[in-house]
C-alpha cells in the first residue's frame, strides 16, 4: 500500500479517531500514516453491529410477547452473547437459559441480578425491564 | 527501574496495541525501537484459524500470535525481564497502580476496551486483551497512552478499574507490567535473523490450522458457505473485521511486517530483505483486495460468491508460501 492509498474517506464507526497504518512513501520507506478509515472497514463493523442490534430487537419482541426475560434483551444490548455472558458471570449457559424464562426471572434474587447487572454495567432496576 | 532517558514519557501512535506498548516502554527505558521492530523481533506475525474458539459466534481468525507474545518476545533480544503482576482484589490492583505511578514508573496494563470511555462507542466490544500504558495520574484521572489512539487519553479511576478487571475469556485480572531490568539496548543482527527464522517456521509449519495451511483451511471453509444463508455474509464480514479492524493497522499485520523487514535489512546488512519487504507489501495489498471484494458482496454490489472468496484466499496462501520460502533462503 502506498501512502496515497491509505483510506481517508472516513468511517463513521471510528468517532473521528484516526488509526495508524503502515504504507510506503515516495522514497519507498514504510511509514506510519494516520487513517480516517474507509468504506471496507466501516462496512464490516456496521455489519457486526447490525447483527447485534437485530438480535436485541428480536429479543425485545419476545420479551413483549412474554416468551423471554429482559435479561436476554440486555445481554445483546450490552454486546454479549450466551457464551460470553456465561464466561463473564461464571454461570453455566443452561442456567442463564433458565433465567430467560420470564417467571423464573421474576423470582431471581437480587444477588444474582446484581451479578448480571455488574458485568453489563447497568443497574439492577434497569435489568428488570426493557428500556 | 526508572526511565534512563531522563525525559518525560512520550506518547506514540501505533497500528497495534501490544507492539505499540512494547516499543513505547522500551523506548522510554533507553532502548529506542520502533513498533515494527518490536513486532518483528518477537516473531508476532502469523495466521491461525481456530474453529473451536468462538468469537461472537464465529471462529477466531488471528493474523498474529496470541496476546503477551510480543511482550515476552522482548526478553531474549534485549536480555530483559518484564515484571507481570495480577490481582485478585480490584481495589488492591488500583492501589498498586497508584504506588507504581508514585515511584515515577510508566506501567503497561491489560484491559477490555468495552469499559474504556474514550473509545468510540461503535468500537467498544468485549475483548479482554487490549494493552495500554498508564503514565500518570491527575486527581482521579489516569493519564493513558493508548497506542491505537492518536493522542494521549484520560480515564476516570472507576472506568479503568472495570476495564482492568473485566471478566471472561483471557480475563486481564488487573495485569500490570513494567521492565525490571534491561541487559542490552540495541538490536543485533543475530536476534533479527533468529526472529525471522521463527516466523518462517510458524508460517510454513505442519499444524493444519496455523500459517499457510491455516489460510488454506479457512479457504476450504469459506468455499462451503451456503449463499442462501444470511449469516454466511456475516462470516465473510467477520474474516475481514479480524483482518482490518481488530487492532491490526490493516491487511492482517502484513504492512507492519513489511516495515519490520525494511529495518531488518539495515540491521543485518542483507539487502535481499529490502526486496522482500516490497513483496510483503504486495501480499498485504492482496489481503486488502480480498477485504474489498468481501465488502462489495456484503453491500450487495456484487453477488455473494463464496467460491470466489475462497479462490482469493487460496491465492493468498500461495503468495505467502512462496514469500516465506524466499524469506527462509534470505536468512539461511
Amino acid at each position: 500500500m502506498d501512502v496515497d492509498e491509505v483510506p481517508q474517506e472516513g468511517n463513521r464507526t471510528m468517532g473521528g479517531h484516526r488509526r495508524a497504518m503502515y504504507a510506503r512513501d515516495k522514497d519507498g520507506r514504510m511509514v506510519i500514516v494516520p487513517s480516517r478509515g474507509g468504506e471496507v472497514d466501516e462496512t464490516v463493523t456496521l455489519q457486526a453491529l447490525e447483527r447485534i442490534d437485530e438480535l436485541a430487537a428480536a429479543a425485545r419482541e419476545r420479551v413483549l410477547a412474554g416468551r423471554t426475560s429482559p435479561l436476554e434483551y440486555w445481554m445483546y444490548a450490552r454486546r454479549l452473547d450466551l457464551s460470553q455472558l456465561s464466561q463473564v458471570t461464571g454461570f453455566w449457559q443452561w442456567r442463564i437459559r433458565r433465567h430467560f424464562h420470564p417467571q423464573r426471572f421474576a423470582r431471581l434474587s437480587t444477588a444474582i441480578l446484581q451479578r448480571y447487572a455488574d458485568v453489563m454495567g447497568i443497574g439492577v432496576e434497569q435489568l428488570r425491564r426493557l428500556p | 527501574m526508572k526511565a534512563t532517558t531522563g525525559t518525560e514519557f512520550r506518547h506514540r501512535h501505533a497500528a497495534h496495541c501490544e507492539s505499540g506498548v512494547a516499543a513505547s516502554l522500551l523506548t522510554h527505558h533507553g532502548v529506542p525501537i520502533s513498533e515494527a521492530m518490536a513486532f518483528g523481533l518477537s516473531s508476532a506475525m502469523a495466521f491461525a484459524y481456530l474453529p473451536f474458539v468462538k468469537f461472537a459466534g464465529f471462529p477466531l481468525i488471528a493474523y498474529r500470535m496470541p496476546p503477551r507474545h510480543i511482550l515476552k518476545g522482548m526478553a531474549r533480544p534485549f536480555g530483559m525481564r518484564f515484571r507481570f503482576e495480577t490481582f485478585r482484589d480490584p481495589a488492591a490492583g488500583m492501589r498498586r497502580l497508584d504506588e507504581l505511578l508514585a515511584q515515577g514508573r510508566v506501567v503497561g496494563a491489560q484491559t477490555s476496551p468495552f469499559w474504556l470511555p474514550y473509545f468510540p462507542e461503535d468500537m467498544r466490544f468485549h475483548f479482554n486483551a487490549h494493552n495500554l500504558i498508564v503514565y500518570g495520574k491527575q486527581g482521579d484521572e489516569y493519564l493513558i497512552s493508548d497506542p491505537v489512539a492518536e493522542d494521549p487519553q484520560r480515564c476516570a479511576g472507576d472506568a479503568l478499574q472495570r476495564a482492568r478487571f473485566a471478566k471472561g475469556l483471557m480475563a486481564p485480572k488487573g495485569l500490570l507490567y513494567y521492565p525490571e531490568s534491561i541487559g542490552c539496548n540495541e538490536v543485533t543482527a543475530d536476534a533479527v535473523r533468529r526472529a525471522i527464522r521463527k516466523t518462517v517456521r510458524t508460517m510454513l509449519g505442519p499444524v493444519p490450522i496455523v500459517g499457510v495451511r491455516g489460510i488454506r483451511m479457512l479457504a476450504k471453509r469459506v468455499a462451503k458457505l451456503d449463499p442462501a444463508d444470511r449469516l454466511s455474509l456475516n462470516y465473510a464480514g467477520h474474516i475481514v473485521r479480524m483482518q482490518e479492524e481488530i487492532g491490526t493497522g490493516g491487511a492482517g499485520f502484513r504492512f507492519l511486517y513489511a516495515a519490520f523487514l525494511q529495518e531488518a535489512a539495515h540491521v543485518t546488512g542483507i539487502a535481499e530483505l529490502a526486496a522482500l519487504s516490497e513483496r510483503m507489501n504486495e501480499v498485504g495489498d492482496g489481503w486488502r483486495e480480498f477485504a474489498l471484494q468481501a465488502a462489495r458482496m456484503i453491500k450487495g454490489r456484487d453477488a455473494f460468491d463464496p467460491g470466489k472468496l475462497a479462490r482469493m484466499l487460496h491465492g493468498q496462501a500461495e503468495r505467502e508460501r512462496e514469500f516465506f520460502r524466499a524469506l527462509k533462503r534470505a536468512v539461511a
